[in-house]
Formats: structure tokens, sequence, C-alpha cells
């Protein structure tokens, strides 16, 4: 810790509050980062992250408090300002403009008036010296998201910044694409640079990170090493208790039980020009399994839970089976009365109708497969049944909220999506499909949602999960396969699955030759 | 020979108010504002073109105004959608009717008189070469003024870094404020450069295709140019044959009708519109293309948060 006295703040925050309508969402933060540093910025989803970036960045503008510079006061009113002190900023979502080249989004950030072709040569060179290869001539829409982080990662650099942000940069890269931003990060301090690295995973955290500042509710509730902390101990830091972990039963005599859910030869054409083909993709959930579909973001995972849930239909009504009868040609409302259940990655306008209650979302989803129970003589809505439905499921699932029957958008993300996995559960599906389960949902809340889903599978059901976190796929599945550019791999037992191998298939590695392409690599 | 010619100008005539309209219009579009205003700013330029040329009794003074008219109008819209975040849609559209009604009223000392025409490009020498002589040296300064626009928007658009930077607005205009860009500005300036534009090709029918106001003489071609720019993928090279088409189509079935072809006249005039979207769908079928050239974020209102 001493050395860091020693080194001079690059960056000092005192105080610095950010409040929205009734929401402190930055609630007097303090924050100093050294040069040379990589400085860990921790907290759960909700917790002031990226409001508190936000600001450091110039694009929202603080209630109160004061930003140092390299000692001297400054007032970062925009993106512009903030890019002229020194600051980067490698975001986590909405920066790149996916009709535009590379080397054309990489030039709208940067203010000289080279051309384009200048900087595109500047880009190919700076991202081989960093070993990040980049085309800066391919189109953004056509790149995988690792590649496109590579493009921000690149933009940023070229801005020669002091002072590099990166949101949640991990969570669309495979362990091995990690590896390297990891390298590159250590190179950068080593340049001298500073680091303000924004994750939740801690492991990652506790490899580089020099130090940390934990958030909880928009108040800073400690700095510390994090090289001299466990990673239950950060967690519970973040969470403020103790995050109780999964328990996964041992599967018994899942070979025999029935094929709950069965694809066979499925095949889509790209819709758009920019989505992914499915290719001829074959799996088996049996009754009592958990079944985990890795995969880096943009890989055919969105189209394929479309075709299984059945907002797209197949050609081939053999191609999607559940419970032994086909149900290729069925739309969503025919395949959950045969007894399965969908959650789609999009909670706001997918999963859920956002100006609606709680119970009017649930009637939404249900009036077909429990008629009798919502919906009386006559077509009229059992107002009082769906109500006490849906306060049973809230209890259940542990919903937190300001009104008894709120409207969906009144939510946070993390209980809207205990809500809308308990709306599904509450029917007992044998079949359960579910997309990022918990994607943006705090670790309470997801451990909650994890654990549920196993004592569905552990009931008699057969339960998919599509998923981008590895640590929840291993936790939850029994048995996971990898999408790669719409191709699903042969599903490895849990036993025999290990990061290197799932990562190794989620770059690319032929389905079903993890271990020869192990010997290769 | 000599009517050949003749009806070679008259289509350019027809075309060149859609096209510089239009023109205009795509860059409103490409940096994401949807401004369905353009029949009603092009009226407005129409009535203020002619007001001016016909007291001043120059129908330069009379173009300029046109512009000047057709921008100021645009300013409202501009004020409304971008200042104020209303929806674009209905702020277009009554901008339409306010531009119908208030031209209607500010021109009733007009009907009927006499206006002053721009007067055709004279080269001696040059003018007087059979046939491309009066093709190329002898037309209306508008319609030189419509060529070199549309190559200039092309070459702003795809060549230069402001251009880029318009049409990275268009795509997200989230993102474009997330780096720094002054995405209200360059709305603000788009939606001015669509209303001169439009001011201008309303100042085209009021002094060089019919010199004299008539209520409403701009029998909907805003809306055909708006139509052009969407049919056409935001693209200026197709917005520029889809006018031409549109120009000579109508032209062509005008000389039809004179001829007394034994087709429905109500047939023959819908044969322009028929026959533009054809070609413009045809040409943009290519849907990877048509889809990066759509400005993703055309239409929707943009807050910062701050």
């Amino acid at each position: 810790m001493s050395a860091n006295h020693d080194r001079a703040n690059l960056l000092e925050v005192r105080g610095l509050t950010k409040i929205f309508g009734t929401l402190t969402a930055c609630d007097h933060i303090d924050l100093n980062i050294a040069k040379g540093e990589i400085h860990a910025l921790l907290g759960e989803n909700g917790a002031g992250k990226s409001t508190l970036v936000k600001m450091l960045f110039g694009s929202l503008e603080p209630n109160s408090g004061e930003i140092f510079w390299d000692g001297k006061p400054v007032t970062i009113t925009s993106p512009g300002v903030a890019k002229k002190l020194g600051i980067g900023m490698v975001f986590q979502h909405f920066s790149l403009f996916e009709a535009l080249t590379a080397a054309e989004n990489i030039a709208l950030s940067l203010n000289d008036g080279s051309p384009i072709s200048t900087i595109a040569a500047k880009a190919r060179a700076l991202s081989f010296s960093y070993g990040l290869p980049l085309d800066p001539d391919s189109l953004v829409g056509d790149l995988s998201v690792g590649e496109r982080q590579r493009i921000e990662i690149i933009r940023c650099l070229l801005q020669t910044p002091q002072l590099i942000i990166l949101d949640e940069p991990t969570s669309v890269l495979t362990p091995q694409e990690a590896d390297k931003l990891f390298e590159t990060l250590e190179r950068l301090r080593a340049e001298g640079k500073s680091i303000l690295y924004i994750s939740h995973r801690l492991e990652e955290v506790k490899r580089i990170c020099d130090r940390a500042t934990v958030l909880r509710h928009g108040k800073v509730v400690g700095h510390c090493n994090p090289r001299q902390e466990t990673a239950s101990s950060l967690a519970r830091m973040m969470v403020g208790s103790e995050v109780k972990a999964v328990v996964r039963a041992p599967a018994e005599g899942i070979e025999t039980a029935p094929a709950l859910l069965e694809i066979r030869g499925l095949t889509r054409k790209p819709a758009t020009p920019f989505a992914i083909p499915l290719k001829n993709i074959n799996l088996t959930v049996r009754a009592g399994e958990v079944i985990g579909i890795a995969g880096v973001a943009g890989n055919g995972q969105g189209e394929f839970f479309e075709s299984v849930s059945g907002e797209v239909l197949q050609q081939d009504a053999g191609s999607v089976r559940i419970r032994g009868k086909d149900a290729g040609g069925l739309s969503i409302t025919g395949r959950r009365l045969m007894g399965a259940a969908f959650v789609p990655e999009e909670r706001l306008g997918h999963g859920a109708a956002p100006r609606m209650k709680l119970s009017e979302n649930l009637l939404l989803s249900r009036h077909a497969t429990d008629g009798k129970a919502f919906v009386g003589s006559g077509g009229m809505v059992k107002n009082g049944a769906v109500y006490s439905a849906a306060q049973r499921i809230i209890t259940a699932m542990d919903v937190r909220k300001s009104a008894p029957d709120p409207e969906a958008a009144a939510l946070s993300g993390g209980n809207l999506q205990k809500f809308i996995v308990g709306r599904e559960l509450d029917r007992k599906p044998s079949v359960m499909i579910v997309n990022q389960p918990t994607w943006g949902v705090d670790a309470g809340a997801a451990a909650h949602i994890r654990q549920a889903l196993i004592e569905l599978a552990r009931s008699g059901s057969a339960v998919l999960v599509i998923s981008q976190d590895l640590d929840e796929l291993f936790e939850l599945s029994d048995a996971i396969a990898v999408m790669h550019n719409g191709e699903l791999s042969t599903p490895l037992p849990i036993a025999e699955a290990t990061f290197e191998k799932v990562g190794l298939l989620m770059g690319g590695a032929e389905p079903g030759h993890a271990e020869h392409s192990l010997e290769v690599a | 020979m000599d009517i050949t010619v003749n009806i070679l100008l008259t289509i350019a005539t027809a075309a060149t108010p859609l096209l510089i309209a239009a023109i205009g219009e795509l860059v409103v579009e490409r940096s994401g504002v949807l401004n369905l205003g353009v029949e009603g700013m092009m009226i407005m330029g129409a009535v203020g073109g002619f007001g001016a040329g016909y007291l001043t009794g120059s129908p330069w003074i009379g173009l300029l105004a046109a512009v000047i008219v057709g921008a100021l109008f645009s300013l409202l819209f501009a004020v409304m959608t971008l200042s104020l975040a209303t929806n674009q849609v209905a702020t277009g559209l009554s901008l339409t009717l306010l531009g119908l009604g208030l031209s209607g009223m500010m021109g009733t000392s007009f009907v009927g008189q006499p206006g002053e025409r721009l007067p055709n490009l004279y080269i001696p020498v040059l003018t007087d070469i059979p046939v491309i002589g009066r093709l190329i040296f002898g037309q209306d300064p508008v319609f030189y003024i419509s060529i070199a626009l549309t190559a200039a928007v092309m070459w702003f658009l795809f060549k230069t870094r402001t251009g880029l930077t318009l049409r990275s607005i268009g795509d997200s205009h989230s993102s474009a404020h997330a780096l720094g860009i002054k995405v209200i500005r360059y709305r603000y300036l788009s939606v001015i450069f669509g209303g001169a534009c439009a001011g201008l090709a309303g100042g085209h029918l009021s002094l060089v295709y019919t010199p004299q106001w008539v209520e409403n003489m701009s029998a909907g071609r805003g809306w055909i140019a708006l139509a052009l720019v969407v049919f056409a993928s935001w693209r200026p090279w197709r917005v520029l044959a889809g006018a031409y088409i549109f120009g000579a189509v109508w032209i062509g079935q005008l000389h039809a009708q004179a001829f007394g072809i034994p087709v429905p006249s109500q047939f023959l005039s819908s044969l322009p519109y028929l026959a533009t979207i054809v070609v413009l769908v045809l040409i943009s079928r290519n849907k990877r293309l048509t889809m990066m050239n759509t400005p993703a974020s055309l239409g929707q209102p943009f807050v910062p948060d701050r």
C-alpha cells in the first residue's frame, strides 16, 4: 500500500453526488487513482458504478462534488473535455456504429482531420503491436462482440489517454480472449498509464488489479487491496451479506429418463443481414437435467431461442419436439400448452410489457395455459385470481417492489427478472428454456434464480439454459454445449468440462473435437 | 428533333424541384430526423419566392427569398422536435398543414398576377449547338443548382469527416453523444439545410416551372420527394435517378393523354408513381446494402441525459 502513497494521484474524486429524482445514484463518492495502477471499481448492478463513470467521462453532470486531475480542479462538461484531459473510455454498450467500418468508427472519435486511410493504417499497426489484430475495413455489423471490443480498445488507445476506463470488458469475451486483454492491460500499466477497471468478476479483479474501491447502493463501502482479499470477502463487501452458494444435487438415472425436449437438425437462414444462420442443431434434454449452452454473444443464441420458443416457426415440424411430439409448426402458445415455458433474454418489451402491471403481465403470458384459473365464463378476467397468483410469485421469488402491484418498468432489472422466471416456474413446466437467466441481476437474486432452476429440473423437468456467463453455467448445468457461429457442439458432461475446453469451443474450435484442438494449441 | 429536345427539357424541369427537395430531406434523414413537413416548406418557399420576385421585379431576389423562407420555416420544426423533443411525425404533419394554410393566406393578393420567370441560361455559340446545346447550356439556372447540389451532397456525406459524423448520428445518436459529438447542433443544421432545399424547390415552381402563384401549387411534390428518399434507400444518386424517372414518366403520360391513347387517364396519371416505385425497389433489392444505408435512429427523439 505504501507504494501507492508515494505515487502522485492522477485522478481524485471528492464527494461526487448524482441524484435522479428520488434516487441518489452516487452519494458522496471519494476515489483516488494513482499513476500507473489498475484500479478496480466493484459493485453490484445498480450500485452506481456506471453513473460514476459517466460523470468522470462527462456524459452526466454531477449534482455536487469535485474532481481533480493531476492535482488541479476540473469540471468535465462533455466527453470532448474528458478526452482533452486524457481520459479514454471503453464502453460496455452503445458506442459503435454498426453500419460503418471499423476505421470510420475510430475516425469519429479522433478529432484530427487525417484521412480515413491514414487512421486505418495507424489502427492496424497499433492493433498488431498489442496483439489484438483488427481489420480496419470490416463493417462493425459483421464483427463478433469480442472483435467489436477490440475496436473500442484500439480507438481508446489511439487517443493516447492517461486514464483508461473499462466498463465490464470481459463480460463478452471467451476466457482466452480475456487473457489476451489482461496482457494488454498489464502492458499499459507498465507504460505508466492508469486504468479504472469496472467489473463484478472477483477472480479477475484479484488477478490484475492493484487496488479496489467497492460501491454499494451508491456509497463507497470500502477500499482494499484485492490481492489480500478472498473472492468471498470481496463478495461480502459488494453485497453486504453472505451470498448463499448454489447447491446442485447429483442427477441420477438421467440416461434412461424420457427426452422432454428434442432438437433435430434445426436449420435457419439469417433473417437480417447481421443475423446468424443456424446450422443443423441437434440436442436432447431429458427429464431431471439442466443443459447449459455457452457461447460468446451474437453466435446464434438469440436465433436459436426464437426458433425453440416458437417466436419463429420451423418449416420442418419435427425439428423441435416437446414431450415426444412435433412442435416445430406451433406458435409460442401452442408450445406452452404442451408444457413448455420460456424466459427470453430481453426483460422489458419481450419478457414483460413495461407499462403494464405485474398481474397483467402474468395474465398476458398465462391466459392460454391457465385459462380456467384466470378467465371465467364469457371471457371475463378473474382479477382477484390473477392478483393473488401474482402475489404468490412475488412472495416465492422474493421480488422487492415499491407498490403492491407495480408496473413492470418500475421494478429494477433483477427484481423483474425474478418475477418473470417465477411466473414460468409457477406453472411447474415440464420443459423450461431460459435465455440469460441472471443477466444484470445481483448476486443474491442470481443465486435464488439458479437454485430454483436446479430444483425444477430435479423435480422431473427438462431445463435448458442459454448464458454468456460461464461461472453460472458451471454452477447450474449437468452438461454444457457451446454455440459458435450458428453451430452447437455436443454437450460435455460437467465432470469433463473445464473452462479451457469450453473456452476453446467458444472461440471456434471444431464442435466435438475439443480434445484435439487442445493438443494443437 | 426539336420535339425530342423540348420533351427532354420539360422532363428536366419536372424533375428538378423533386430532386432538390429530396436531396435536402435526404441530408435531414441521414442525421436521423424525419421531417414530414417538406410539402409545407416547399409551398412556403413558392409563395415567398413569388412574392419577393413580384414585389422587387427580380426573380433572383425571389429565388433567394424562397430559400430563406424555407429555412426559417424549417427552423420552427427544428425548435419543436430538437429542443422541445416533440414527436417528429406529428410535428412534420402539422408543418405541412400550417404551410399550406399560411401560404394560401399570404398569397391571396398574388393570385392571377403575372410573375417574373428566371431566364434560361444562354451562352452564345455553345447554346446554339444543335440538340445538345440547349440541353447542356440552355436550361434554367435552378437545374444546374440541383445537379451541383446532388454532387456536393454525395461528396459531403461520403468523402468528408463532417459527413461521416452526420451519418454516424443517424445510425445511433446515443453512441454519437457518448463520443462527444454535438448531436443536436448537427441536427439543427441538417433540418435547416433541408428547409432551404425545400424552399428552393418551391421557388423553382413559382419562378421557373409556372411563373405565377396558385394556391396549393406544390400539388403533392413534397410527398413525392419524401417517398423518393425512402425508396432510394437514402442514396443521393438513386434520388437523382428516381426524380428523373418520375419526371420522364410524368411528361410521357401527359403526351400520351394528349394523343388520346385509349387507356383510362386515371391509369396514365398513376403511372409515374408506379414506375418510380418499381424501378427504385428493383435497384434497392440488395437487402444488406439497404439496411446499411437506413439511418437506424430515424425519427427517434434524442434527449441527452445529464
